[in-house]
């Protein structure tokens, strides 16, 4: 069970019949928007883990690149008038060079200097998206034009399950080529001792930056793809402080280097406030809770753990 | 000219209630290498606390001591139920724990209170006084001798006492503290508690200035830490100039340059003083061992 869990096309294979199968559970539409959100953040997730689990490094700020995913979606295609398509491909090229002006210096940093660095770097994202009201709509935020290909408009969140799943899927098979390559060696290497990498010949840096670029351009792709599914967005909600904790939560939750994990990191953050918000208010004590139990009860992490479980069992 | 030190008093009044989170943080980071996302969220409580106690009829100083006291508490049962249990765990572990907490607490006190602004009455009379063109609110001159007071205390009692050196060598060593004696569990405790205090005060002392809701620690956690590593963490004399410091940057910011981006100077700070000068101004320079 272990070996089969850990093994790539396995993974791949798996999740592909998790997605296509859910739909047959699910009573209402309700019920694809859901999943949708945790396909969108799971790629997000998948990417962010990458630089966390495998890269060993932080961010805080990942919601910024969610942020600039959404927005050049959204100002595309109202202000430009471009292909929803094309400013997502865009968006994507905006966060990756975002990412690599920033991450250099950034990643010099180590611990709580590097958390708060992202940090800083995502506030200023949500904050300018906030304050350039001409373009983003401020703090309200804006709508995003329905996305069209070949005449169909995509609208429902159905469709945008679908093309939400097959976007994690193939997020999920290049994070997973990218962890069996000389470059996963490397990063995996540069988690358990830089100093020892970088004896070994490792260019530390350029991989760390690297995989820095690559994280936020899964996020840039994920905030387009909620900007299309929502239709609405705003900075709070997708580039803001909360997100990017949220985000790192998802990871950590999940457990650190282990794809599946980033999956079920972001299933069980999006849909366990769904469940447990009875009323709106709560929102913000039920994730505050969920956030510190699970940090507290299962820091290595929900996969890690049953895996280790499973090995320790026998099975 | 007038505007110049118009700018000045209000940048030194914001300045002070940071230099009183950076201070916060600065013990807890010295006592447990925790960096503490939770200290606004004590500023907010303070205030709110105060707030609805003297909304309830309580008189406005047993209204202060009483918000103080219900802050420590929390401040201890973060220590307790969400630190402690955490021991050993990674830094970004313990960042988000604390991060989760703030959240938390922000939750608590939108259900309890609610998500309105709230202000205190002035101690001495909202009447500003004229001081060389510009005007200046006597709460401002409250909040600059209380920050004074408080950063006095705290330095006398880790200088002048056998608890400050018990706090000292624990910051210098936990092991070796535990070694000669030293209850490093209740010195930790201790201070969340004298953190958590601060923060009460800070938020009790600028409440009718700023005004309070249960949404202003974030921000307040975030500049606190900014001001903390632009002195240099670890350092209680850096926190307290790197607070007044960023308080001065952000309000001739605003005032100069532009208001809208007035909280993004905290963060430029940040991102200015790490890849600058690291330790800050007061800190030391750290080697890492392999």
């Amino acid at each position: 069970m272990a070996r089969l869990a850990s093994s790539r096309w396995s993974i791949v294979l798996g999740l592909a019949i998790v997605i296509a199968a859910l739909p047959f559970l699910f009573p209402s539409n309700y019920y694809f928007r859901v999943a949708a959100i945790v396909n969108i953040f799971a790629l997000a997730v998948v990417g962010l883990n990458l630089l966390m689990g495998y890269a060993g490094q932080v961010s805080l700020g990942h919601a910024g690149f969610m942020g600039i995913g959404a927005y050049s979606v959204a100002i595309g295609s109202a202000h430009f008038k471009l292909h929803g398509l094309l400013a997502m491909l865009i968006g994507a090229a905006l966060a990756g060079l975002v990412a690599f002006l920033v991450g250099r210096p950034i990643l010099r940093l180590k611990g709580h200097y590097l958390a708060v660095a992202t940090l800083g770097f995502g506030l200023l994202i949500s904050m300018a998206l906030a304050n350039e009201a001409a373009w983003t709509g401020g703090p309200d935020g804006m709508g995003v034009p329905r996305l069209e290909i070949l005449g169909y408009r995509l609208r429902g969140p159905d469709t945008w399950y679908y093309i939400s799943g097959g976007a994690l899927l193939i997020g999920v098979i290049l994070a997973l080529n990218l962890i069996e390559s000389p470059t996963g060696r490397a990063m995996r290497a540069i988690h358990d001792s830089e100093i020892a990498s970088r004896v070994a010949g490792i260019d530390v840096a350029a991989y760390k930056l690297r995989i820095f670029v690559l994280s936020a351009i899964y996020a840039s792709v994920a905030g387009s793809l909620m900007a299309f599914l929502n239709g609405h967005i705003t900075p709070d909600g997708t580039a803001g402080f909360l997100r990017s904790v949220e985000l790192v939560t998802m990871v950590v939750l999940g457990g650190m280097g282990s794809v599946v994990g980033a999956i079920v990191g972001a299933a069980v953050l999006v849909i366990l406030p769904q469940a447990l918000t009875i009323f709106h208010d709560y929102e913000h004590l039920m994730l505050g809770l969920i956030i510190m139990v699970s940090m507290i009860l299962l820091p290595r992490g929900i996969v890690p753990s049953l895996l280790a479980r499973l090995r320790g069992g026998g099975a | 000219m007038p505007e110049l030190l118009q700018f000045a008093f209000s940048g030194l009044t914001v300045g002070a209630v940071y230099a009183l989170v950076a201070l916060g943080f600065t013990l807890i980071y010295n006592a447990s290498d925790v960096v503490n996302f939770a200290q606004g969220e004590f500023v907010m409580l303070g205030g709110m606390v105060t707030v609805f106690l003297h909304l309830a009829g309580v008189p406005l100083p047993i209204a202060a001591a009483l918000a103080i006291f219900a802050t420590v508490l929390v401040g201890l049962a973060l220590y307790a139920f969400a630190i402690d249990p955490a021991r050993g765990s990674s830094a970004v572990t313990v960042i988000i724990i604390t991060i989760g907490a703030s959240i938390f607490l922000r939750g608590v006190a939108q259900v309890i209170f609610d998500k309105r602004f709230h202000a205190l009455p002035h101690w001495f009379g909202s009447e500003p006084i004229r001081f060389g063109g510009a005007a200046i609110l006597p709460q401002s001159l409250v909040v600059l001798a209380g920050a004074a007071i408080i950063v006095a205390l705290i330095f006398v009692i880790i200088d002048r006492t056998i608890l400050g050196r018990a706090i000292l060598a624990t910051a210098a060593n936990r092991l070796a503290a535990r070694l000669v004696g030293i209850p490093v569990r209740k010195i930790v405790a201790l201070s969340f508690a004298l953190s958590a205090a601060i923060g009460a005060v800070a938020g009790i002392l600028v409440t009718p200035i700023t005004l309070t809701s249960y949404d202003v620690g974030t921000l307040l956690a975030l500049k606190g830490f900014a001001a903390a590593m632009l002195g240099g963490m670890g350092s209680a004399v850096g926190a307290v100039v790197g607070g007044i410091l960023l308080g001065l940057a952000e309000s001739f910011g605003a005032g100069l340059i532009s208001s809208k981006y007035k909280d993004a100077i905290a963060f430029l700070i940040i991102l200015a003083t790490l890849f600058l000068r690291p330790q800050g101004l007061f800190g030391k320079k750290s080697v890492e061992r392999v």
